[in-house]
């Protein structure tokens, strides 16, 4: 898209992260709380990959450019494969809390007097 | 205003109702269904900035593998009509909404203001729109060679933390005695 800005792009990122941080405050539903902070990793993605793309100089310093021009797409790369294992473990664990308590509640949850 | 940036709008407007849509419905299935809308969209918008690879594994990996899980979950957890939880009303949720329009109006002013609005370098093709990308940008060859060479450390990393995630989840799901 050549008449897009960057500007555009961050714009997006930052008002879905907000309302990513929105819902993780309001929710008492802990899947929910999860969807919203997969929302958040992805405008966080969102920004990563709108800089890496924008950005037609390589950082300062000695590095080449073609090893910098693939950086957001790398970080991209990982925040991915970490918030599978996340999901994974996180869904895990709202499981063995219902469960033992038989409700998912949050604002019940406060066996460690968060 | 460009054909583009009218394209753009209409695609961040759907993101962002379906992000609404995920934070306002009380019924975490159709929660889960609009984070689905919202992040194929985000795979579209990886493919207006020629990131082909990272599109298509957006949509596998976020709607095929995380969704499923989500559904997976709920389905399991059966959150029937009783067990529906009331939202928190009154003082709590005034609050949330200040806040996170704080965290846009700081992210707005300090990130974008001096990346669009300033002399700092970039800050003209900040404005300008997007620059030529280089051969094979976001192709399955430039990442896999990039991931293969540069970033080995990283990715052995990762595929320990991944197999230490399946470890866990088979402990966390395993019913005692």
């Amino acid at each position: 898209m050549e008449g897009v800005p960057l500007s555009a792009y961050l714009a997006l990122g930052a008002v879905l992260f907000a309302i990513g941080g929105l819902g993780v405050i309001l929710k008492r539903n802990p899947i929910i709380i999860f969807m919203c902070i997969e929302l958040m990793l992805n405008a966080a993605n969102l920004t990563f990959l709108a800089f890496s793309r924008y950005h037609d100089a390589p950082l300062r310093g000695t590095i080449p450019m073609e090893h910098t021009y693939m950086n957001g797409q790398m970080a991209v790369v990982f925040v991915m494969a970490v918030a599978a294992a996340e999901v994974a473990v996180g869904l895990g664990i709202i499981m063995a809390i219902f469960r033992m308590r038989e409700t998912v509640d949050i604002d019940e949850m406060s066996g460690m007097r968060g | 205003m460009s054909s583009q940036l009218v394209v753009f709008s209409a695609m961040s407007i759907v993101a962002v109702l379906s992000a609404v849509g995920v934070i306002v419905s009380r019924n975490a299935v159709r929660a889960a269904l609009a984070l689905v809308v919202n992040f194929i969209v985000l795979g579209v918008l990886y493919f207006t900035m020629n990131l082909e690879l990272l599109g298509i594994s957006q949509v596998l990996v976020y709607t095929g593998l995380i969704m499923m899980l989500f559904l997976f979950c709920i389905l399991l957890l059966n959150l029937g009509a009783p067990q529906m939880l009331e939202e928190t009303s009154g003082l709590k949720r005034y609050v949330a909404v200040l806040l996170s329009l704080v965290l846009i109006v700081l992210v707005l002013t300090q990130v974008l203001g001096p990346v669009a609005f300033s002399g700092a370098p970039g800050s003209e093709s900040a404005l300008a729109g997007i620059p030529t990308a280089p051969d094979g940008y976001g192709t399955a060859k430039s990442v896999g060679t990039e991931i293969f060479t540069n970033w080995i450390y990283a990715l052995e990393i990762c595929s320990v933390l991944l197999l230490l995630g399946i470890v866990g989840s088979i402990l966390l799901a395993k019913r005692r005695g």
